[in-house]
């Protein structure tokens, strides 16, 4: 068992690789000019250019990238701290406290979980016409306030996380529920959490087809943005491939700093697709 | 509305918080606030959570079914139409050719996906050194955003410019031009969703993996058991639920595909999947109904196919994966 076995290592940095590879050409791509892209072999190494395409994407008029980051970061940020506090509070209610159609309403829940986001997005899109939120960042961030999936997971968590003595203890001390739920609760809840906030907020940022629908390309979010340069600059690939970097830069610092709880989330089953 | 509910747990913190430790004898009205607040308060917990939902979840489901039983454009609601939305629609050959179309990308994607997320999990399944790091490169794709993998993608498909044709040339096969039919477009649409998804499902068995009591495999060893066979034999059968848990949701992602073919596309034609709608998904033809054309009464038609489709497909899978057992 213990001796090194070399195959087995260069099978998985094979694997590696080409798992990294198209993280990588980005970025070379993104550092390059556009008269080497069509080259053969390919360019491998960065070049000097990054800073002049960063320039021309904030400058290309059509995308609107700088907003369409601002716009995501926005939402992102209010998003995943409403899903947390409210899946955390709607699921230590369903995991631990006793009332009336507790489990009817549990079921619900399930129910809906598995159901794709695109089978009332028509109905969605009346209810913003009707509210005036067309092209507004409300349009994004309302309806993704609270999240199924985030309540039963947090219930999950709940289950086990939070022992039911503490609870009856604090009780007795004449806590009240709100009081058990903000000093006892959400510490023990913290590392669910923290897995729900992640993959919450990698959600809302890669966000599509929804913000496609309701916005316009003048108040855009940055998936937005990107599929505007795609249409409209897909001649010019460093652009492209810049828009594409600066893009994902915001999920790969998050990734930097909680990869091993990302990591743990999905292994324990708590990420989904 | 969070103004509007916030306030009322706090008060009643407040209430019953500082109500002294028994020491002092409670007077009624304080211990008739602190049952009411034990009987209420998992109501107050639920409320914000299930207002959003029933406006902003359930009832757009629910009304998307009203909708599509009516002639309904962005003019407005007009008259109730029955079921001749969908009567339209079974014989709209566009619709079939998306189903068509996202039935065979949601192969291409989830077959090989998974079988490679197989492999790599029974690979980091092993001793090995640096495991966090492995773990996290095998991740990265699924930090990449998801528009981006669309660019970077198409960029490497690309007909002229592109790093595969390129790689073909090497071993003298013809420049592909990937957009231009559905079997080429798909497989490099179907590329983008397996190298984003693979070392996410492979984390999901090599946790399950784990679980499998080593003493398995020791016996088997005794018996004289290789690997290959150790693998069929001991891991697959013990991290099923695993397998039919990633299945189940790969066919759900798969059913909604949108994004990656969208970029794909570029240009004029990427709601419509290319010229000749080569590789249109339900989910784009859906858009393209509802908001190219604005025919919301034809679109909500479309996205209850799509709910139908995803079930049918549920049943199929559940049914196989009981009969394999």
């Amino acid at each position: 068992m213990r001796k090194t076995q070399p195959l087995l290592h260069a099978t998985l940095l094979v694997g590696i690789a080409l798992s990294a590879f198209p993280l990588y050409w980005l970025f070379v791509v993104a550092t390059r000019s556009n008269d080497v892209v069509g080259d053969w072999p390919p360019p491998l190494a960065p070049g000097p250019n990054l800073w002049d395409n960063v320039g021309r994407l904030f400058a290309a008029e059509d995308a609107n990238f700088l907003l369409g980051m601002w716009n995501s970061l926005l939402t992102s940020a209010v998003v995943t701290v409403s899903v947390v506090f409210f899946s955390s509070l709607a699921g230590f209610a369903f995991a631990k406290l006793k009332f009336r159609g507790r489990n009817g309403l549990l079921l619900v829940i399930l129910a809906t979980m598995m159901i794709p986001v695109q089978m009332g997005i028509i109905p969605l899109y009346m209810i913003m016409v009707e509210l005036g939120w067309q092209n507004r960042m409300e349009a994004i961030i309302v309806p993704a306030l609270v999240s199924a999936f985030g309540v039963f997971l947090m219930r999950q968590y709940a289950e086990q996380a939070v022992p039911d003595e503490l609870i009856e203890a604090a009780r007795i001390d004449g806590c009240s529920t709100f009081r058990i739920f903000w000093s006892i609760v959400l510490p023990a809840l913290r590392p669910g959490a923290a897995v729900l906030a992640l993959t919450t907020f990698m959600g809302t940022w890669n966000e599509f087809l929804w913000p496609l629908a309701v916005l316009e390309a003048d108040n855009p979010t940055v998936q937005f943005s990107l599929s505007q340069l795609s249409t409209t600059y897909y001649t010019d690939y460093t652009l492209m491939f810049t828009g594409a970097l600066v893009a994902t830069v915001p999920l790969l610092l998050v990734f930097l700093a909680f990869g091993r709880q990302i990591i743990g989330g999905i292994m324990e089953g708590a990420v989904k697709a | 509305m969070e103004a509007d509910l916030r306030p009322r747990p706090v008060a009643s913190t407040a209430a019953a918080g500082s109500t002294p430790p028994p020491r002092r004898p409670r007077s009624g009205w304080r211990d008739r606030i602190s049952r009411v607040e034990v009987r209420w308060s998992p109501y107050l917990f639920i409320v914000p959570f299930f207002v959003i939902f029933a406006v902003f979840g359930l009832f757009p489901l629910v009304y998307t079914a009203y909708v599509s039983l009516h002639d309904w454009t962005i003019t407005g609601a007009g008259e109730f139409v029955g079921l001749d939305n969908y009567v339209t629609l079974f014989g709209d050959p566009d619709f079939w050719n998306s189903v068509y179309n996202t039935l065979g990308m949601l192969v291409l994607a989830t077959v090989p996906q998974l079988l490679m997320a197989l492999v790599l999990a029974s690979l980091l399944n092993q001793r090995l050194r640096g495991v966090t790091f492995l773990r996290m490169g095998v991740l990265l794709p699924i930090v990449t955003s998801v528009a981006a993998v669309g660019i970077v993608f198409s960029q490497v498909f690309d007909r002229d410019a592109g790093m595969v044709n390129g790689l073909l040339g090497l071993v003298n096969v013809d420049a592909v031009d990937w957009r231009a039919d559905k079997w080429s477009s798909w497989s490099a649409i179907a590329t983008m969703v397996n190298w984003r998804w693979t070392g996410y499902n492979a984390l999901i068995y090599l946790a399950a993996m784990q679980a499998i009591p080593r003493d398995l495999y020791e016996a088997a060893t005794v018996d004289g058991a290789g690997k290959v066979r150790q693998f069929w034999s001991i891991t697959v059968p013990n991290i099923r639920p695993a397998i039919v848990f990633t299945v189940i949701m790969s066919t759900i992602a798969g059913m909604q595909l949108f994004t990656e073919p969208l970029i794909f596309g570029q240009g004029s034609f990427a709601i419509s999947g290319g010229s000749l709608r080569q590789f249109q998904t339900v989910s784009m033809y859906m858009f393209e109904k509802a908001f190219r054309d604005f025919d919301y009464g034809y679109g909500s038609a479309v996205a209850w196919m799509i709910f139908l489709l995803i079930t049918v497909l549920g049943v199929v899978n559940f049914l196989i994966t009981r009969r394999s057992r």
